[in-house]
């Protein structure tokens, strides 16, 4: 494995050199030494309180549809060490659901036990709280819930999809580029294809759980999350208290994914018992219980139509995606997004359908839309180019495009053509025989597929506090989350260099409401959102300090024209002058000093269209008597913009090549149609890859400058990683075999019937 | 998770004594507990056995054969150097199963006794008759794509898990069991996972003083050994199929086979009369094709299981096509 990265042509002079150095985790040896505590861990010492939280433990309805007529509770209560039995009996008031159009939807009041209404299986019904877990456990399993049982509806159905307005985010459902009817009939070559992805479960390795204690009429909240402003203001609502009266403490999240975006009913059952009880009390979820009580990714219905002409310029491009949300909820996977601005093309089109299911609620999972979206649009590409004979490659870089056509705007940077020419370089991509199925080693049918990868760029307002000590300390706090994915190191890094301070002496804080407010991880947006309100509060404070310096008679730099001043090793200098830091800090503030900083988009940088790119290429290897794949090969060339940190950002594209794998072979729940559950609620039988099934992989960081987005000349880079890796893993499976499988993941059943015949 | 009582014995008369009062023995624990927790299985007593003694050694007989301790585990077997060199289908077979971790812990004794992953079993909310007897069989209409071809019931379609029993019951391994009184005796593997039938609470032929004490595998037949398990993912994953075979070939022809497959049936699946149809065969098509037919002889999908029938035909077909060629080339 390697990882390469070249450092930019142009790069800003405000880089320092931490910036871009693989610095290692700063919160890496606590983890290690299991000194981080998570949200389950907090006990009487770390809370500060005289006795151990109280232990709830939940359960879940075991029908889809219906309503609760009896919630039998008696034998409950009276086992041992049971404090309380929650129900929609007894549980305390809270606001409806809701409202079901939200600027932000995770700020939205989710009450839980406030209704006999079962809505999904596998919904809290009741929480039951004990003095250990093996009691609450042992006493919720003896909880009698009956039911009067409704018909359900789980499955996708076309026939029954209505048609959204907005997508995820409030993008429009529909969008239009030319004239796609005339296009595409004018095509010389058309390929229509309907492309199927499935339901899947974000499975992190923590578990959401919550510990909730109250100091007065205060909510403190440990729990697992990603988003911490917009729960605290979502659980404020659902309690039907001031936001000011929530605080919300995360400071380690073992894994998000986008599952943690929203808050789950630990939450909500942990405040309201903790109340009930005038104790601390911790709610987390079995693993079993994270498959139906949480939120999953949608499975989607895709149908896409390209027509070409025989030289490979695109025509026509149109993608239709139906997907699913819950019978009460309104997110629909924005599936068709990359569509719209991959390509050249006369004509795009887009649309969107959406079914209500009684299923748990459908909502973001990592690179939510283009992970599913791209597999139906690059095995299209895929389709066109075989229809072609047009080298996939080739037929990508034919269309390739500086504009976004359906915004109707440029890209800020787009380096799709130089990923895509120094991967297929690196990969020995030419080495591919076009034929498919044609290159045989044994039992193992080998090939070669490729896949573009895209996901739009977005910088979310966030602040951040920095604090310098007279020490020459700096401590910066702001209300961001480190779902393990190195935010904490970057925003030390981009702090340490903005005040020429060695990251021994920079502390970020986070993790807690408590601080100023930032979006959260999520969509990318974390590290350029809240990297960049880090350099603006230092920025601020380094302009606070050289302030001082020249206004004051005492020093030797006093005078001096501001600019001419630059901070660095602990001091501030101009030319051969210079005056220690510390010094300054005694005279000028022996309290310390603080700067407020904050971001949000401008509207100059509005005006294009920003997003990172890459190309992925895979080989594989498929048996031709068992049809099972083992992917053999896999190399993603990215253009993500300045690189704050090589071995974090890596780290990132690489989990994402990684789900990618996972994506196209093995992850997938469908749910029970007698039962409307998902049939997979453990990690036996929700199959994500393993160890064994990673190749050979190989990740280049090719050199780019962001020029608008931000300060710090970054795109975002949690999620193009997965964007595309699945279908090219589809596209060299067909290349290997000759068999083209439109509905993922790809398992050996439905390579089997394709096979020939086993020879002797 | 029901509370339980919990005593650690130290002597076989301990053990089967508590059996008879109703204990659950426990060794490794990493199927027992899992299913402890989900409630699946709800002991009113854990025996651990753990601590007996003699029970962990590898061992050979002036017979030839091989004795395998309940409690030696599964990572000792797959690594015991009498196992590698004379039952290597044994070591493959153990070490396509599982992880490293539970392998460390998982014994010979509690592999046998295994219970199946049926998702029907394992869901308290669904119907199981291995579960609950009466309650009706959840598997049958439907999620059933890891359930059994072969060897089910209109009862139950669990498939047995193990990789290692399919290997045990190629090489006609025998149980040795211990019981209340000191009574010992011997089951071959042909014989001790039953078929579900109208009982499928009833999986092993163990009596309720009865445990597993030693494993005697015999000398091995002549020939190369191979275990190929096809399944989802590379690791960790149960068998969709398996196929353990042993097989000597020369200037085509078979001369010594057999074979067993796992992931199919509620037992190790092992017809000798389809074994039988090849001795003496030159290596054909044909012939293959007629041993497949003879073992999977009945099998019947479910729907989502349905493509394990031609699944099981190509891997067995494969494994020994293959096993004979490079046979031919030792």
């Amino acid at each position: 494995m390697n990882d390469r990265v070249m450092p930019p042509a142009d790069m800003p002079d405000t880089a320092a050199p931490l910036i871009g150095a693989g610095m290692q985790r700063v919160e890496s040896a606590l983890k290690v030494r299991g000194e981080a505590r998570y949200a389950y861990e907090m006990d009487a010492a770390t809370l500060g309180v005289m006795t151990e939280p109280l232990v709830g433990v939940m359960v879940l309805s075991t029908i889809a549809r219906g309503r609760i007529t009896a919630a039998r509770t008696a034998t409950a209560q009276a086992m041992p060490g049971v404090r309380l039995v929650m129900t929609a009996d007894n549980a305390p008031a809270q606001a409806p659901w809701g409202p079901l159009v939200a600027k932000d939807r995770f700020a939205r009041a989710q009450p839980v036990l406030r209704e006999t209404d079962v809505h999904y299986y596998g919904e809290p019904v009741a929480l039951v709280v004990a003095d250990t877990l093996e009691e609450a456990r042992a006493a919720a399993m003896a909880v009698d819930v009956r039911y009067d049982r409704l018909p359900h509806d789980v499955l996708l159905d076309a026939a029954r999809a209505t048609e959204p307005e907005f997508l995820n985010g409030f993008k429009p459902a529909k969008t239009e580029f030319g004239a796609f009817d005339t296009s595409y009939a004018g095509s010389e070559i058309r390929v229509e294809a309907i492309y199927e992805t499935p339901h899947q479960n974000h499975a992190q390795m923590e578990p959401h759980a919550t510990t909730a204690m109250w100091q007065g009429d205060t909510l403190i909240l440990h729990t697992s999350a990603q988003n911490l402003v917009s729960i605290r203001n979502g659980i404020a609502a659902t309690l039907q208290i001031s936001p000011h009266r929530v605080r919300v403490i995360s400071p380690y999240v073992g894994g998000g994914f986008g599952g943690k975006l929203p808050y789950f009913a630990d939450a909500i059952l942990a405040g309201l018992a903790a109340r009930a009880l005038g104790k601390p009390v911790k709610v987390g979820m079995t693993r079993p219980q994270m498959f139906s009580a949480t939120t999953h990714r949608t499975a989607t219905r895709q149908t896409l139509r390209i027509g070409a002409d025989r030289s490979g310029r695109l025509r026509a491009i149109s993608h239709d995606a139906l997907s699913h949300c819950a019978s009460f909820d309104n997110f629909v996977e924005d599936t068709t997004t990359i569509t719209r601005g991959l390509y050249r093309a006369d004509a795009i089109r887009t649309t969107a359908h959406l079914n209500h299911l009684d299923l748990p609620r459908s909502d973001s999972m990592r690179s939510p839309g283009d992970a599913v979206g791209m597999i139906g649009l690059e095995c299209a590409m895929d389709e066109v180019a075989h229809a072609t004979s047009i080298d996939p490659v080739e037929l990508r870089l034919l269309n390739d495009t500086p504009d976004d056509l359906t915004a109707r705007k440029p890209f800020s940077s787009r380096h799709l053509k130089e990923c895509l020419e120094e991967g297929a370089r690196r990969f020995e991509w030419a080495a591919r025989n076009p034929l498919p199925g044609q290159t045989r080693e044994g039992e193992w049918l080998i090939g070669m597929g490729m896949a573009c990868a895209m996901r739009y760029n977005l910088l979310k307002p966030c602040q951040a506090l920095a604090h310098l000590d007279v020490g020459g300390n700096l401590t910066v706090q702001l209300a961001m989350t480190d779902p393990g994915t190195g935010t904490q190191t970057i925003l030390t890094q981009i702090a340490a260099a903005a005040m020429g301070l060695p990251p021994t002496q920079v502390h970020v804080e986070m993790g807690d409401t408590a601080y100023p407010p930032a979006p959260g991880s999520g969509g990318s947006f974390g590290a350029e959102s809240a990297g960049s309100a880090v350099l603006r509060a230092c920025e601020n404070l380094r302009e606070l300090l050289l302030r001082a310096c020249v206004a004051d008679e005492r020093s030797p730099l006093h005078g001096l024209p501001q600019e001419q001043l630059h901070v660095g090793g602990g001091n501030i200098h101009a030319g051969n002058r210079h005056e220690a830091l510390s010094a300054l800090m005694e005279r000028a503030f022996p309290y310390g000093v603080d700067a407020h900083g904050q971001i949000e988009a401008d509207a100059a940088s509005l005006k294009w269209s920003q997003a990172s790119f890459g190309a992925h290429f895979v080989e594989v290897a498929v048996s031709a008597v068992t049809g099972e794949t083992r992917v053999r090969r896999m190399l993603g060339v990215f253009a993500c913009g300045r690189i704050l940190n090589r071995r974090t950002a890596r780290s990132q594209l690489l989990g994402g090549m990684v789900w990618g794998v996972s994506n196209a072979l093995h992850e997938e729940n469908a749910p029970d149609p007698r039962t409307g559950q998902f049939m997979a609620h453990d990690l036996a039988n929700y199959h994500v890859s393993t160890h064994a099934d990673m190749p050979e992989m190989d990740v280049v960081m090719i050199a780019e400058d962001e020029p608008v987005s931000n300060p710090l000349h970054i795109k975002g880079l949690g999620e193009v990683g997965i964007c595309g890796a699945p279908a090219a893993i589809g596209n060299a499976i067909f290349n290997a075999t000759g068999i083209r499988v439109r509905s993922f993941p790809i398992t050996p059943d439905q390579l089997l019937p394709h096979l020939p015949a086993v020879t002797v | 998770m029901k509370p339980f009582s919990y005593a650690r014995t130290s002597s076989l008369d301990a053990a089967t004594r508590e059996k008879t009062t109703g204990a659950t023995l426990l060794a490794g624990g990493t199927n027992l507990l899992d299913l402890m927790k989900l409630q699946v299985m709800q002991p009113d007593r854990l025996a651990d056995i753990n601590r007996i003694d003699g029970l962990r050694d590898i061992t050979t007989d002036d017979a030839g054969n091989t004795h395998v301790g309940a409690l030696a585990t599964n990572s000792d077997v797959a690594a015991h150097p009498t196992i590698l060199r004379h039952y290597p289908v044994l070591a493959h077979a153990i070490l396509a199963g599982a992880s490293g971790q539970i392998r460390n812990m998982a014994t010979t004794g509690g592999n046998l006794l295994q219970r199946t992953r049926c998702v029907a079993f394992y869901d308290t909310a669904a119907s199981c008759n291995k579960r609950q007897p009466g309650t009706g069989c959840d598997a049958m209409g439907g999620g059933n794509r890891m359930n059994a071809i072969i060897g089910g019931s209109e009862h139950c379609i669990a498939v047995n898990p193990s990789d290692m029993a399919v290997a045990l019951r190629l090489l006609d391994a025998r149980v040795r069991t211990r019981r209340a009184g000191g009574a010992t005796r011997e089951i071959p593997m042909a014989d001790f996972h039953l078929l579900p039938g109208a009982t499928p609470q009833v999986e092993t032929a163990l009596q309720g003083d009865e445990m597993i004490t030693t494993l005697i595998l015999p000398p091995a037949p002549p020939g190369r050994h191979a275990y190929r398990k096809v399944r989802d993912r590379a690791s960790y994953a149960f068998a969709l199929v398996s196929v353990a075979a042993i097989m000597q070939a020369s200037d085509g022809y078979m001369r010594t086979v057999r074979f067993a497959l796992g992931g199919i049936a509620p037992r190790p699946w092992r017809i000798e009369a389809a074994e039988q149809v090849l001795t003496g065969q030159k290596v054909s098509l044909p012939a293959l094709s007629h041993a497949a037919d003879i073992a999977l002889a009945g099998a019947q999908g479910h729907g989502d299981n349905d493509f394990k029938i031609p699944l099981a035909r190509r891997t067995l077909i494969h494994v020994l096509s293959t096993l004979a060629r490079e046979t031919e080339d030792e």
